[in-house]
């Protein structure tokens, strides 16, 4: 956990320390806490063979909420990732039958199904004008009923690619699984994008008001179309190397990553509203979204008590500090 | 004359929804095998009923200009419920009945509470009691299984004088107890306004709170209704995950096709029944036409795509493209 801070902290430690995000400041406190709680289980709880396996488990998550948080700081929300996810994964997979030259595109293929995915949702909200979230449930299902037609309602029977397994599973750099080094990449993209780009400032401007950034002559419907885009990959991705690590795609592998995803990027900060938020905090809400799932795992908290937790968690934690203003 | 044309004006979107349900069913009963009887009416009618319950809650939170992704969790919570109640002498099931109405009233008052005087979000509200209320169906009924007190269920399935689904008649009660007396009162006027306009609407100082409330609080009441009668046609009680999320999702579809304005303040209960009865009948054509049944999700998908496409067709009418920013 400490090596996420450590390996953010170049960028975002000066500006961390002068104003301390509320959020962000509440959900570390609570990572700690939980992890005092946790070691109260088991001492094996603080040891740094169980923290990295955290870490490794995160990455699928934090690589999905990245996405879901460029789209949520517009305003806009995607509820099409439990297919984004299992699409990618199934892609992937069916790619790498296709012999060597489908396995060396497993990837890209799998990752362009969910942008694919993107682009739907992002021409229906960007062009079409319908509500997010109402387009990302649609396309979900459609995604859902084209995997049911092409699996025949089965989980499908090919297998992850050795590159799958290897982006989830190995380790590049010694101790350090790939799965948190791809994490890495993609938060660190994000951050410059949302910080150092005119994309990220156009991000946040049409979050704030999006009748202002359009008179400001940001093209907004491109930018949304885009942020959509980004954000089907990314849970494509998520999904591939989800598949990589359970070396094999199943139907229901995304819908463990709605709630989970949602919550990661709004307990860290961010308005779903649009327009505020730090990746600091998403990817705090990461690390503590996975935490809690861990420990009630080691309290063998059956499947309804992990759901109860979860959804009052969630709950309390935005009644903390995600209430809109009283003020009409 | 000019009443009759304001009339037709206000109730345009329902009749559309009426007409597309009629074409449906036309088509439907035209190709089974059975044709036109009893039977197949009371069968369509005992499918769509419930997901008309369940619209029909959806649509009172939409013309307030929120949404609901919890009815289909507290659809099912409360078929797990009732599937312990609903048992024993006729008064017990009285009781039992009352209770799981209490239930869904309960979960509706929670998601009005946190999103009205907690101030969240609806859509993050919603997705988050839905796992809660999925959490305790799953404690209720680990397995499905469960039973039901078979004479209430077999009367409320089953056909008034040999000709008209009962459940059909309950759906009309239920409008005429619960919808009806709501929009004629001044939170249902309430609810219509904020969901338009809610600036204006608290400039005018309506009560647009504790109309909200009521709405999402009576949302909670019918989706409950949609799960009693879940469990009279099953018999069981199930925590189906895969049940709850396609109900919530069929349920804006419904609304969607029923002609209630996702942006609020627009349409009907009635629109949403005939929405939910006709997008029912609509995936039951594949069955009707031999296709494959792997073929639904998909279908019903892109039937859902398309209903939420057509009210794009707006934008064609916008002069000023500001206004696309409302």
């Amino acid at each position: 956990m400490s090596d996420v801070t450590s390996e953010r902290a170049p960028r975002q430690m000066p500006n961390f320390m002068r104003r301390l995000d509320p959020a962000v400041t509440t959900a570390f406190a609570c990572i700690i806490l939980l992890l005092a709680f946790g070691s109260f289980y088991s001492t094996s709880f603080l040891s740094p063979e169980y923290l990295l396996q955290q870490l490794k488990v995160a990455s699928f998550l934090g690589v999905i909420a990245t996405g879901m948080m460029i789209v949520i700081l517009l305003g806009q929300i995607d509820l099409s990732v439990p297919w984004s996810v299992a699409v990618g994964g199934m892609m992937a997979c069916a790619a790498a039958a296709f012999g060597p030259t489908g396995e060396a595109f497993a990837i890209p293929f799998g990752i362009a199904c969910g942008m694919a995915i993107g682009v739907v949702n992002g021409f229906g909200v960007a062009y079409l004008r319908i509500p997010s979230m109402i387009i990302t449930l649609a396309t979900n299902a459609v995604a859902q009923g084209l995997m049911v037609v092409y699996t025949g309602g089965f989980s499908p029977q090919d297998s992850a690619t050795a590159a799958m397994r290897y982006l989830a599973t190995g380790d590049l750099l010694p101790g350090i699984p790939n799965a948190v080094i791809i994490w890495a990449i993609v938060g660190a993209a994000a951050v410059f994008a949302l910080t150092r780009t005119t994309f990220g400032r156009s991000v946040y401007g049409i979050g704030n008001r999006e009748r202002a950034a359009y008179l400001s002559g940001v093209n907004t419907r491109r930018i949304v179309l885009v942020a959509f885009i980004v954000s089907g990959g990314l849970s494509a991705l998520g999904g591939v190397l989800l598949a990589g690590y359970a070396s094999k795609a199943a139907q229901s592998m995304g819908d463990a990553y709605l709630l989970p995803s949602i919550a990661a990027v709004v307990l860290g900060g961010t308005s779903i509203l649009g327009g505020r938020g730090r990746y600091l905090g998403t990817v705090a809400g990461v690390i503590l979204i996975t935490l809690l799932q861990s420990i009630l795992a080691v309290m063998q908290m059956p499947e309804a008590g992990r759901q109860i937790t979860y959804g009052i968690v969630i709950l309390l934690m935005l009644l903390l500090y995600g209430r809109a203003p009283a003020s009409r | 004359m000019n009443e009759w044309r304001y009339w037709f004006a206000e109730q345009k979107a329902t009749l559309t929804a009426f007409g597309i349900f009629l074409l449906m069913f036309v088509i439907y009963t035209a190709n089974h095998p059975a044709g036109f009887t009893a039977n197949v009416v009371q069968t369509a009618a005992n499918k769509g009923v419930l997901l008309a319950f369940v619209a029909m809650a959806q649509t009172l939170v939409v013309i307030t200009a929120g949404i609901d992704l919890s009815v289909g969790m507290i659809f099912i919570l409360t078929n797990c419920l009732a599937s312990w109640l609903v048992l024993g002498t006729p008064l017990e099931t009285t009781f039992g009945v009352i209770a799981v109405l209490g239930a869904g009233l309960a979960c509706g008052a929670l998601n009005g509470a946190i999103v009205i005087y907690g101030r969240l979000q609806p859509i993050v509200t919603t997705i988050a009691t839905g796992a809660i209320f999925f959490g305790i169906a799953l404690l209720l009924r680990p397995f499905p299984g469960g039973s039901v007190n078979e004479d209430l269920a077999d009367a409320l399935t089953g056909r008034l004088f040999g000709l008209v689904p009962t459940s059909l008649v309950a759906l009309a009660a239920v409008v005429l107890v619960v919808w009806v007396p709501f929009t004629r009162s001044v939170y249902g006027r309430a609810a219509y306004a904020s969901g338009s306009s809610e600036i204006a609407a608290y400039m005018s100082g309506m009560p647009i709170r504790r109309a909200k409330f009521l709405a999402y609080t009576l949302a909670g009441l019918l989706a409950s209704v949609g799960g009693l009668f879940l469990t009279f046609f099953t018999y069981t009680g199930e925590a189906a995950l895969a049940s709850g999320n396609a109900y919530t999702l069929f349920s804006i579809a419904a609304v969607v096709l029923g002609g209630v304005s996702l942006f609020g303040g627009k349409g009907s209960v009635i629109g949403a029944i005939f929405g939910a009865l006709a997008f029912r009948t609509i995936g039951d054509l594949l069955f009707v036409f031999d296709l494959d049944p792997l073929w639904q999700p998909l279908f019903q998908g892109v039937v859902l795509l398309i209903a939420v496409s057509f009210g794009a067709f707006g934008l064609f009418r916008v002069r000023n493209r500001l206004e696309w920013f409302g």
